[in-house]
C-alpha cells in the first residue's frame, strides 16, 4: 500500500483523509510538452488493469471554469486576479470532484495542479511565498507527480509543427516577455520551467524526460505508475 | 501577521467596513461628495464590483455552489481585479481613492465562516494598507432593523445559511453577523479602524468622519492630490 493522503498544511473543513481511498496522480510541465495525449493513454491504459480513473485539469470547474475563459477571452485578466481565478477553479474541483473521486477510491489523474498556479504566478512577478502559502494551505498532497520536462525549443518545434501557432496566453503576451509571440513563449515559458525546476526537490517530482517519442514517455509513465501501485518489497 | 503593503503612491486610500446594514455605504458616499466638493478627484469602488468575476460569483450564489474555501476565494480575485484595475492606477495618478469594503471584510467574514484566520490574511498580502479605515460599529438589532424595513429577504450567504446554524434565516444572520462583529472587534487595534457609532444621526456620524478626514490628511487636501479638471468641479452632485 502507498502512503495514506495528507493535506500540506491544516485540513480543508468537513474531509477526514482517512477516508480516501483513491490514488491522486499529478501530470506537471510546461505548455506543449504534451500532457494532455499522455493522459488520454494513461486513462484507458489504467482503465484496462480495472481502475476507475477520474481526470480533470485547469479551468473545468463547474463554479468558475466558465468564467475563466470568457476573461481569458477579453485578454484584461491582471496577473493577481488570474492566480487567484485559477485557485478558485482547482479548490472547486478538489473539494466538489477531487475529494469525493478519492473517497470513492478512484484513480485521480490530474493535466496540472497546484504546480503551474504557482509557476505562473512566479513568472508573472508575484511574490512566491505569497502564492505558495494560498495554494498549499488548500491542497492535499498527491501520491506522485511526475514532471514532464523539456526545453523550450522542444516546445517552439511541438508549437509550430503541431499547432501552426502560438497562443496568446501560453505565451504569457498579457505581460509581454518579448516583441511578438515568438519571443514572448520562448521567455515565458523558460520563465515556466525554471520554476518548476526549483520546485521538484521541495515536493518530490519524478522527473520524466521529454524529450523523448510519445511511446517512450508512455512506457516510462506506465512503469513508475505500476511502481506506485506495487511498490517493491 | 503582515498588515498589507504600505500606500507609497501619490493618492489616498479611504475605506469603510462594517455588517450589512451598519450604514457604511450611505457614510462614504456623503464623505465621496464632500471631497469633491473640495476640487478633489474621487474614485469610488465597492466590493464585489469586478466585471470579469460578477458571473462567477452570482452563478455560485444562485446555485449554492460555494464551499467556505471557494467563496474566499472568488472574493479575493474580485478583490485582486478590482485592485489591479480600480484601486492601483488612480493611487498611482493621485487620486483619492474611496472603497465601499476592503480586505477586512473578508478577514472577518471568511473566518466567521471557518477559514483559517492565517491563510485569509496571507490570501491579501498584495493589498496596499488603506490611509483611513472607518469602521461601522452598530448592534446586530440595528442593523437587522435597517436591512428588513428596506427589502424582502435576507440574503442566503448574507445569513450565513451555507453553514447550518440555524434553519430560520433572522435567527442565522443574528449568529452570523454577530461572529463578523466580533472578528471586525478582535481587529480594531491590530488594523487601526477608526471606530464610528453607527446608531448615532447620520449627521453626527458624517461630521466625525469629515473631522478625522482632516486631521490625518491635513494639508495634503489642499495641495498635492489630483484636481478635478477646470470645468468640471460640482459635475457629482447629481449622484447624491
Amino acid at each position: 500500500m502507498t502512503r495514506p493522503l495528507e493535506f500540506y498544511s491544516e485540513p480543508l473543513p468537513g474531509v477526514d483523509t482517512s477516508e480516501l481511498q483513491g490514488k491522486l496522480i499529478v501530470i506537471e510541465g510546461p505548455d506543449a510538452v504534451g500532457r494532455s495525449t499522455q493522459i488520454a493513454r494513461l486513462r484507458s491504459w489504467l482503465g484496462q488493469k480495472g481502475h476507475a480513473v477520474m481526470d480533470t485539469g485547469m479551468a473545468r470547474s463547474a463554479l468558475a471554469g466558465k468564467g475563466i475563459k470568457q476573461a481569458k477571452l477579453g485578454n484584461t485578466l491582471g496577473p493577481l486576479a488570474m492566480s487567484l481565478f485559477y485557485t478558485t477553479d482547482f479548490a472547486d474541483r478538489l473539494e466538489n470532484e477531487i475529494i469525493p473521486a478519492l473517497r470513492a477510491g478512484f484513480v485521480v489523474l490530474t493535466d496540472r495542479y497546484i504546480f503551474s498556479i504557482m509557476a505562473r504566478a512566479t513568472a508573472r512577478g508575484a511574490d512566491p511565498k505569497w502564492i505558495e502559502q494560498v495554494v498549499t494551505g488548500i491542497a492535499l498532497a498527491p501520491h506522485a507527480v511526475y514532471y514532464l520536462r523539456a526545453e523550450v525549443p522542444d516546445l517552439v518545434s511541438r508549437v509550430v509543427v503541431g499547432r501552426g501557432a502560438f497562443d496568446y496566453w501560453e505565451s504569457g503576451m498579457d505581460v509581454r516577455f518579448g516583441r511578438d509571440m515568438y519571443e514572448s513563449f520562448v521567455n515565458y515559458q523558460g520563465r515556466i520551467i525554471r520554476a518548476l525546476d526549483r520546485m521538484a526537490r521541495q515536493y518530490d517530482f519524478e522527473v520524466v524526460d521529454a524529450a523523448r517519442t510519445p511511446d517512450e514517455i508512455f512506457a516510462d509513465l506506465q512503469a513508475r505508475i505500476s511502481r506506485l501501485f506495487h511498490p517493491a518489497p | 501577521m503582515s498588515a498589507l503593503v504600505p500606500n507609497r503612491f501619490k493618492g489616498k486610500l479611504i475605506v469603510v467596513e462594517g455588517i450589512d446594514g451598519s450604514g457604511k455605504s450611505t457614510q462614504i458616499s456623503l464623505l465621496s461628495q464632500w471631497l469633491r466638493s473640495l476640487g478633489l478627484a474621487v474614485v469610488f469602488s465597492e466590493w464585489n464590483s469586478s466585471d470579469l468575476v460578477r458571473e462567477t460569483t452570482r452563478r455560485g450564489k444562485k446555485k449554492e455552489m460555494f464551499t467556505p474555501t471557494t467563496f474566499s476565494l472568488i472574493h479575493a480575485t474580485d478583490f485582486a481585479d478590482r485592485l489591479e484595475r480600480h484601486i492601483l492606477p488612480p493611487l498611482k495618478a493621485g487620486a483619492v481613492v474611496c472603497a465601499d469594503r476592503y480586505a477586512y471584510t473578508a478577514f472577518a467574514r471568511d473566518v466567521a465562516r471557518g477559514v483559517s484566520r492565517t491563510w485569509v490574511r496571507n490570501l491579501y498580502r498584495f493589498a496596499i494598507r488603506p490611509n483611513l479605515c472607518f469602521y461601522f460599529r452598530v448592534p446586530i438589532d440595528v442593523a437587522l432593523g435597517r436591512i428588513l424595513g428596506g427589502r424582502d429577504a435576507l440574503k442566503y450567504y448574507e445569513a450565513g445559511m451555507d453553514l447550518g446554524l440555524s434553519r430560520n434565516v433572522e435567527e442565522s444572520f443574528r449568529i452570523f453577523q454577530g461572529r463578523i462583529i466580533d472578528e471586525y472587534d478582535a481587529m480594531i487595534g491590530e488594523m487601526g479602524f477608526q471606530v464610528i457609532d453607527a446608531t448615532r444621526s447620520i449627521e453626527e456620524q458624517q461630521a466625525t468622519m469629515r473631522r478625522i478626514v482632516r486631521e490625518k490628511l491635513g494639508a495634503i487636501l489642499d495641495n498635492g492630490l489630483l484636481r478635478v479638471p477646470a470645468g468640471k468641479e460640482g459635475s457629482d452632485d447629481a449622484t447624491a
